[in-house]
């Protein structure tokens, strides 16, 4: 299997492979988020409880559960580029990092919109909020420190060793809400359990839940081929593209 | 499955059940950011290619300064 991995850790075939699998993830990611908001706007049944509110839950839950699993892809490429000192699992890690950024922002932002008509307040300093926090400042963090170190074999290792650190923060996430007391409300959906979700609600939820997989794909692969091209600048294959495109 | 849209009118989609103003912030803060970082990370090839030809560029007429003064 070694041998033919090996080739994929060279910039050039890794930078061709992953311009190459972009159409998919951005054609499914789109066709599953647009299937499932209009779906989970329009179209899901009421919720017996909590009225229209709850129909910020088709961005919540894909938002925070996404930004755990992005996080975690992120320390795993971080791992692979500290262990085996593979630059490319260095550059996809860097490439992840603003992504979960972004999705970790977007759950505080929609939990907070929708605790307040629920809770009666934006904000409470319980452990599922404050754990989440500290999510996105772990992801500041590693965006902080990839971008103050010119050398940037420097700054994966210190990003990466941050980011393989933080990764503790992610089974309190997912556990506090059985841990702590706490506003916020169990998990709605486990796999490999019945859910007593109803079907109409459910699979919009996992709609948006794989649309925004999909989507952390496709947007990685845009700043990943970047963060190639960047880092191998002085490269004769970079050096042809810069040509070609400016000849364009 | 029942597959019939959930608002008698289009009024009464925007209005939420009352939940406008929280659905919609939701959904419209949501659609900022992810769609300012869909920009951004479109953009961040062309803007590193652009990077690399101005520092060949100016690599070059370096080179040329250094042969024209020896």
């Amino acid at each position: 299997m070694w041998k033919w991995l090996h080739p994929y850790a060279q910039p050039e075939r890794a930078y061709n492979l992953a311009g190459s699998l972009f159409p998919w993830f951005a054609i499914l990611a789109t066709l599953l988020i647009t299937i499932g908001t209009v779906w989970g706007l329009g179209f899901a049944p009421v919720d017996y409880q909590q009225g229209n509110s709850y129909r910020i839950i088709f961005l919540h839950v894909p938002a925070a559960s996404m930004s755990m699993s992005a996080y975690m892809a992120m320390a795993v490429c971080a791992f692979i580029g500290l262990v085996w000192q593979i630059k490319l699992a260095d550059m996809a890690a860097a490439a992840i990092a603003p992504i979960g950024a972004v999705l970790t922002a977007v759950a505080l932002l929609t939990g907070a919109a929708w605790g307040k008509p629920m809770w009666g307040t934006w904000w409470v300093w319980d452990a599922r909020l404050t754990s989440e926090l500290v999510l996105l400042f772990l992801y500041l963090g590693v965006i902080a420190l990839y971008a103050s170190f010119e050398d940037k074999v420097m700054a994966a290792k210190a990003a990466g060793i941050l980011a393989i650190v933080g990764v503790i923060n992610l089974p309190i996430i997912k556990y506090s809400v059985d841990w702590w007391n706490t506003l916020h409300q169990p998990n709605a959906i486990t796999v490999g359990k019945s859910n007593n979700m109803p079907p109409e609600m459910l699979i919009p939820l996992l709609c948006n839940i794989f649309g925004f997989a999909m989507m952390i794909g496709a947007l990685s692969i845009l700043r990943f081929r970047a963060e190639v091209l960047a880092r191998n600048s002085m490269r004769p294959w970079v050096r042809a593209l810069v040509a070609k495109e400016n000849n364009a | 499955m029942n597959l019939t849209f959930q608002f008698a009118s289009l009024a009464e989609f925007f209005d939420m059940g009352g939940y406008a103003f929280y659905v919609w912030l939701s959904y419209g803060s949501a659609v900022i950011a992810i769609g300012g970082l869909i920009i951004h990370s479109a953009r961040k090839r062309k803007s590193v290619l652009a990077q690399i030809a101005q520092k060949q560029e100016r690599e070059a007429r370096l080179r040329q300064h250094r042969s024209q003064t020896q």
